[in-house]
């Protein structure tokens, strides 16, 4: 099925990533060099996938391979030097980050140290006409889901490194992305720790029906928590 | 998608208004004023009253008298003694208030940005009170000295070396130097090799910024130099409002701007660096536990903080409180609300107290609005090199006045402001325009303060808000907004306390009928008659108590801020 969507670039009902290339961002592109110099600056280049809804897709490679850059690109961070990226379709070219409806979660989290747990996963609910009942329900019960229940008033500063993990996670789901991306969510934490959440995080996607992108460096981790693994060279899609 | 081209279109135009808005209000109130006055300076008259060829003959004339080398030398002299002292007494403070960890840190701290924001007046008054004639210390013969004036230089500025110095600091990742204590190097040494060359970006950066205080210090100078002392600003002065000299004036002005804008150029430079340097952090705790090596970094800090800052104000505020004989009197504070009728004044202290707080009102709304709107926008990184040039040099416009003496915009105002613009209303005799000059002062700290806070975001915390789906609008409110609102309290009270004090440009622009407080100060100092020296005191202290009032304020109202000023 993957090999079909790569060759053909049917429509699917998901995410269709094809032919993307992404540069790095300006302070880089500032030297001087001449048409060489500006192919070899691609961090990613002409990269073709597709992920259906649903399915948890592991993007791994070695550290500067530009595996983080193409999560970005999806999420709508980084801008496309070309290539299309469409959900069930749809161009995305002309949509900002925040009317993609895709979750990111960052490596380090990124909570936002000055509210408190609660106001961090409920922070995508504010535009989804619930009222505030509603929107209680939903942290609690995201709190629930990832473990963390009964700290909603908690600073996050207060947390420790895998406590703020599960936070942001909840914080990623709350709003019901149609695509999550995480960008090596586990390697902050220590080696234990991780091999518990990427379990919890596994049964997480499956239970919530999440479609999902997990970039890591780390093969087992991928194995645990995505239905296959693609992999990636010097910002190329291995076949 | 068709909805999106509304907001789109409309964010546009919302930052391209906090751009036109700060760039139009000092394109008016500073730049023109200023072009103009150099205008003058190179022959161009303003009215056709004194036809002069233009071209460099002004020039020629100012540069042949020996009065001009001496007052360049004199500025450059105090610029240099000032920036030396307060580097030297200021190291101590950065690592008691910044490194060290003990109780009341918060609130020394805290006091510790009052000298900075004190009315240059209130500080000559200060040290007149302690040093000059009938003072406490009169026998040690510094009144009218270049000591004087080099050692109020540094009352200012060792807190500015102490907070933008200590702030980075603080920072630093104290396990470098740990470890290089292991390695078997003495204290000194640790501090020598290890944290001296970290601090230099910063030290240097921030010495740059205590020259230009020190060189274009116009207050301080003038109350305590007399002619003897004169530097740049207060030669200016002179030779406007004494002998109507414009030319040489202007002449002067640009040789001031010459200077400055090196500096400037230096200092931009060194700040770049060390920004960049700052970034990286550290989570580890950089504070250091309080032990007997550190006894001659206390002491250090301890001696200035008593010799330089509390023994002067102490001598003001005694004084204010006896009469010439000696004993406790009120009279001198009565006298700001009835004055007596040997003073000759045109109206009562009392009265100029309310028009400054209200000038200030207007200057700290003012410097508030613009500077806010600045710090947003220069807070941007924008992927495109061309829009990231752009908003440098933006940046780098706002923070002109930083380096433009206040008497040169004050001067430059007075000879444009005629009738602005073509508009057939005379600005000089409306009362804006002393609140507009104060922000134009004002405005780089506002600025100053706000920038590092906002530059200081994670550009990911936006993406991490955005991705959520908060809108561009809703990014701004809830983590650029709510970061500023640390910083916002402790801006505001530089931008008061600054407008509140503000002299250089003031005493171009008061009427005699209305004046702010520290240019009646002033006046009644160099009045004769124990009365008037009196109100002088007794208008100092409320000066100096208003501003640090403010100040302390605007200081409980802020998080752990670091400010580059």
């Amino acid at each position: 099925m993957n090999n079909e969507l790569n060759e053909d670039h049917m429509p699917t009902n998901g995410l269709e990533v094809s032919e993307v290339t992404v540069r790095y961002a300006a302070p880089r592109s500032n030297r001087r060099g001449g048409a060489a110099a500006e192919r070899a600056s691609a961090a990613v280049r002409g990269v073709s996938f597709g992920v259906a809804r649903g399915e948890v897709v592991a993007l791994t490679g070695p550290s500067g391979c530009g595996k983080s850059t193409l999560l970005r690109a999806i999420a709508g961070l980084e801008p496309l030097a070309g290539g299309t990226v469409r959900w069930a379709g749809e161009d995305l070219a002309a949509v900002p980050p925040h009317r993609r409806g895709f979750g990111l979660m960052f490596q380090d989290g990124q909570l936002f140290a000055h509210m408190n747990v609660a106001k961090n996963v409920g922070y995508g609910l504010a535009s989804r006409g619930l009222t505030s009942a509603q929107r209680q329900d939903r942290v609690s019960e995201l709190l629930v889901l990832v473990g963390m229940a009964g700290f909603e008033r908690r600073a996050v500063t207060e947390l420790s490194g895998g406590q703020r993990q599960r936070v942001a996670l909840a914080r990623s789901l709350a709003p019901r992305p149609r695509l999550l991306l995480l960008d090596e969510p586990l390697s902050a934490l220590d080696r234990e720790l991780r091999d518990r959440l990427a379990e919890d995080l596994a049964g997480l996607l499956r239970e919530t029906e999440t479609t999902a992108i997990l970039v890591t460096h780390d093969p087992g981790e991928a194995e645990t928590i995505a239905d296959r693994t693609l992999i990636m060279r010097a910002g190329e899609l291995l076949p | 998608m068709n909805r999106d081209r509304n907001p789109r279109w409309l964010g546009r135009a919302a930052w391209a208004t906090a751009v036109a808005l700060p760039v139009t209000f000092l394109l008016v109130f500073f730049l023109w004023p200023v072009l103009s006055l150099m205008a003058v300076g190179f022959g161009g008259s303003i009215g056709a009253s004194d036809p002069q060829t233009p071209g460099l003959s002004g020039f020629s004339a100012v540069f042949e008298d020996a009065r001009t080398w001496r007052v360049i030398g004199q500025t450059l002299a105090q610029g240099c003694c000032g920036m030396a002292l307060s580097v030297i007494l200021g190291l101590p403070a950065a690592f008691v208030l910044y490194r060290l960890e003990f109780r009341g840190r918060a609130l020394l701290r805290g006091l510790a940005t009052v000298p900075f924001v004190l009315p240059t007046v209130v500080v000559g008054v200060a040290f007149t009170a302690l040093l000059g004639p009938g003072a406490p210390l009169e026998w040690l013969g510094l009144d009218q000295s270049f000591i004087i004036i080099v050692l109020a230089l540094a009352f200012f500025n060792v807190t500015v070396v102490a907070r933008t110095v200590g702030g980075f600091w603080a920072q630093l990742d104290a396990r470098e130097e740990q470890a290089a204590r292991m390695l078997g190097a003495s204290p000194v040494r640790v501090f020598l090799t290890v944290t001296l060359p970290r601090l230099t970006p910063a030290l240097a950066s921030s010495a740059a910024l205590v020259f230009l205080f020190c060189a274009t210090s116009f207050g301080v100078v003038l109350v305590l130099g007399g002619r003897a002392f004169s530097n740049i600003e207060t030669e200016i002065y002179r030779l406007t409002v004494q002998y109507l000299d414009l030319r040489s004036a202007a002449v002067l002005s640009i040789v001031q701007f010459v200077i400055v804008v090196a500096v400037l150029l230096v200092s931009n430079h060194l700040r770049r660096r060390r920004e960049q340097a700052t970034q990286m952090r550290f989570d580890a705790s950089q504070q250091v536990r309080v032990s007997r090596e550190h006894v001659p970094a206390i002491l250090a800090f301890a001696v200035t903080a008593l010799l330089l800052h509390v023994l002067p104000i102490a001598a003001l505020v005694t004084r204010s409180l006896r009469d010439a004989d000696g004993n406790f009197t009120l009279v001198n504070y009565a006298n700001l609300v009835h004055p007596p009728s040997s003073s000759k004044l045109g109206a009562s202290v009392f009265d100029s107290i309310l028009l400054s707080l209200e000038f200030a009102v207007y200057a700290t709304l003012i410097s508030m609005s613009l500077g806010l709107l600045v710090a947003l926008v220069a807070s941007r990184r924008p992927r495109r090199l061309a829009w990231r040039r752009g908003i440098e040099a933006f940046d780098g416009f706002v923070m002109l006045p930083l380096g433009v003496s206040a008497v040169t915009v004050g001067f430059g105002l007075l000879l444009t402001m005629h009738r602005p613009l073509g508009i057939g209303i005379d600005l000089r005799t409306s009362v804006l325009l002393i609140p507009i000059a104060q922000a134009v002062v004002a405005l780089p700290l506002v600025v100053r303060t706000l920038l590092p806070v906002l530059r200081g975001i994670d550009e990911r915390q936006r993406q991490a808000a955005s991705v959520l789906g908060a809108s561009p609008l809703r990014v701004l409110a809830t983590i650029d907004l709510r970061v500023l609102l640390r910083p916002l309290g402790l801006s505001l009270g530089f931008a008061f306390a600054a407008s509140l004090g503000e002299f250089g440009a003031t005493a171009f622009l008061v009427r005699p009928a209305s004046q702010t407080l520290p240019v009646m100060i002033s006046q009644l100092i160099g009045k004769q008659g124990a009365e008037n020296y009196g109100m002088a005191l007794a208008g100092a202290v409320v000066l100096a108590a208003l501003t640090a009032g403010v100040m302390l304020l605007a200081e409980r109202l802020r998080g752990s801020v670091v400010s580059e000023v």
